[in-house]
């Protein structure tokens, strides 16, 4: 338990900033070490911060869902399994909101794509895929869905930078407020 | 002695039963009619009466799937399931019938709260890591919160209150404020928004607001008394006062400070349509004012004419519930309903209405008012704001909080006045 806290590096942090530093009321908790912290943070952002080193294309991707049993539930390309689809059936459609609730489309950001995979995939064997078959994966789903040639190598560097279909057509939400309606003049 | 204790115990209750609430049957003799038949013993523990109070065998309320999908599947996955709202006595929801929902088909974690910890990192002077022990040594809240998935909606196939709004329950939650452990943490003034995580298979995740974190939200450890049961989150459940369910974290095991909307997969269902209309957007987190009759409601069956006591729940995102209206014929008169008890925030709160049934066909409704002004509208209300029609094909966007008929026919059956 290492005493919770480090209580030097919590005092000279007080000391380097006297005015505006809040210290803590209590000293509960433990500082927790950098690996640590790595190991759990694996919500990637839409920089692409916290994206581990690695690469893949749509190529490495199609095996790599052949292999790792993706086309078991999601269908040999994309659609036909009992998972939901991964490609439009209506790929010709200009609105990508018509093409249906489809994430490697709908997705503003490539890295959300990437994340979902990562933490989420494959179903009951979550975590065991490496960052190259997420990085593969992650440029073959979008390359059924026509985002990117078939040849582009995504990697930790240049996945935040893949443009998106959706583009920012889509509303942002709204600063909240607390002790405010959620809507004013809702439904009048 | 030991085997001697319960026996004096059970004769000193009976004493007390004929002197308390028996006396009218113990006075029957007198009066020259039979006493009525002792009912059979339970003798010792038969399904866990003694050391953990199971219920009378003869109360079988329980959740069902919600959406036709079994829950646990063939697999053992768990997917939504909803609260009996139509057997509820009171305000608190029980923890065994409280509703879930997953984020997509998942086991229930079992986790050893000896091992489990809530890391609280990213933009702030100090990350921490605390242990269940330690959540519990620093100063905590009791508060009455509801939850509310989204998917709450009355459907016209919808037959009981349990199909069109079992999937909101109430209950007490214990914990510590989040905005205590961020003063813990010392949150840097660039931090606008914070990712939660589970420690389940897909670790769900949702961004929301320090606006939030600041104001209301609470780890949970303690709900309705004892520990949050494993549905729900057990060890620790974040909670996000009148915030759509699939925020209000379970298993959370951390906490990440961002500059940004982190667009994470549960967040990404949030988008819509319209970069120049964010009005659906903003119906996105806060739940609105709502309220249902949960008696008489649908399938039930008044046995006839006379005194009826209507009894439903209210509640709103935005903050108690100030007033309650119920209408008893089809919404032309709209009478005050009582509040049992005071509303509180972002809770449940029973309210009652006095009713003398003459018979007659007729629908019984109720709608609310919270602290901040939102009044509860009906669907009319609601399509007629979006300019849609308003026929069998109109959904409301944003959670479903319109007002819900329920149809009384001559035979006294209850069904749902939207089917």
């Amino acid at each position: 338990m290492a005493s919770r806290r480090v209580l030097p590096i919590a005092f000279s942090l007080l000391m380097s900033v006297p005015v505006l530093a809040q210290g803590p009321t209590y000293g509960i908790g433990r500082t927790p070490t950098a690996e640590e912290i790595r190991a759990r943070d694996i919500s990637i952002g839409p920089t692409g911060v916290e994206l581990p080193p690695g690469k893949g294309s749509a190529k490495e991707g199609a095996l790599a869902y052949r292999s790792k049993g993706c086309a078991g539930c999601h269908g040999a390309n994309g659609i036909g399994g009992p998972a939901p689809i991964l490609k439009s059936k209506d790929p010709a459609n200009p609105s990508v909101w018509a093409r249906g609730r489809i994430l490697p489309l709908r997705a503003p950001f490539a890295t959300t794509v990437w994340d979902y995979i990562n933490r989420g995939m494959p179903l009951n064997r979550e975590g065991t895929l490496t960052p190259d078959e997420v990085y593969g994966l992650t440029a073959y789903l979008l390359f059924i869905n026509g985002v990117i040639p078939e040849d582009q190598v995504l990697d930790q560097q240049n996945l935040a930078a893949v443009k998106m279909p959706l583009g920012d057509n889509y509303a942002p939400l709204p600063d909240w407020k607390p002790r405010t309606p959620r809507l004013k003049g809702y439904p009048y | 002695m030991r085997e001697k204790r319960p026996a004096r115990r059970e004769f000193l209750r009976n004493g007390a039963a004929l002197a308390g609430g028996f006396t009218l049957s113990a006075a029957a003799p007198a009066l020259g009619q039979r006493a009525p038949a002792q009912p059979p013993m339970i003798k010792g523990e038969r399904q866990g009466e003694i050391a953990y109070g199971a219920r009378s065998k003869y109360v079988t309320s329980a959740r069902i799937p919600h959406g036709g999908r079994p829950s646990p599947d063939n697999f053992g996955l768990t997917f939504h399931v909803a609260t009996p709202l139509q057997d509820q006595v009171g305000v608190i929801t029980p923890s065994s019938l409280h509703y879930f929902a997953t984020t997509r088909g998942a086991f229930l974690p079992d986790i050893d709260p000896g091992q489990h910890t809530l890391m609280i990192h990213g933009l702030v002077d100090r990350p921490l890591t605390f242990t269940v022990d330690d959540l519990k040594r620093l100063p905590s809240v009791t508060r009455l919160h509801f939850i509310e998935c989204a998917g709450n909606r009355a459907s016209r196939r919808a037959k009981t209150v349990q199909e069109t709004h079992g999937m909101t329950s109430n209950a007490e939650w214990t914990g510590v404020l989040l905005s205590t452990l961020l003063k813990e943490c010392g949150v840097k003034g660039s931090a606008k928004w914070f990712v939660a995580e589970g420690a389940e298979e897909v670790k769900g995740a949702s961004s929301m607001p320090v606006a939030k974190a600041m104001d209301d939200c609470m780890i949970a450890y303690g709900m309705n008394g004892e520990a949050v049961r494993p549905q729900n989150g057990f060890p620790l459940r974040l909670m996000v006062p009148g915030f759509e369910g699939i925020f209000h974290t379970k298993w959370l095991q951390r906490i990440k400070l961002v500059d940004t909307y982190y667009m994470n997969y549960n967040d990404f269902g949030h988008l819509h349509e319209g970069k120049q209309d964010n009005r659906v957007a903003a119906l996105a987190y806060q739940i609105g004012p709502k309220s249902v009759i949960t008696f008489p409601s649908g399938e039930q069956r008044l046995p006839g004419k006379g005194f009826y006591e209507i009894r439903g729940l209210a509640w709103s995102g935005g903050g108690a519930i100030k007033q309650v209206e119920v209408s008893t014929d089809g919404g032309k008169k709209w009478n005050k309903a009582q509040f049992q008890g005071t509303p509180q925030r972002m809770a449940h709160c029973l309210f009652t209405y006095a009713w003398q049934w003459d018979g007659s066909q007729t629908e019984i409704m109720s709608r609310c008012v919270d602290e901040v002004g939102q009044a509860q509208p009906t669907r009319e209300q609601i399509a007629k704001y979006w300019n849609k029609t308003f026929d069998q094909t109109f959904s409301v966007p944003g959670l479903d909080n319109s007002v819900q008929p329920w149809r009384i026919a001559k035979d006294g059956s209850v069904t749902n006045g939207f089917a």
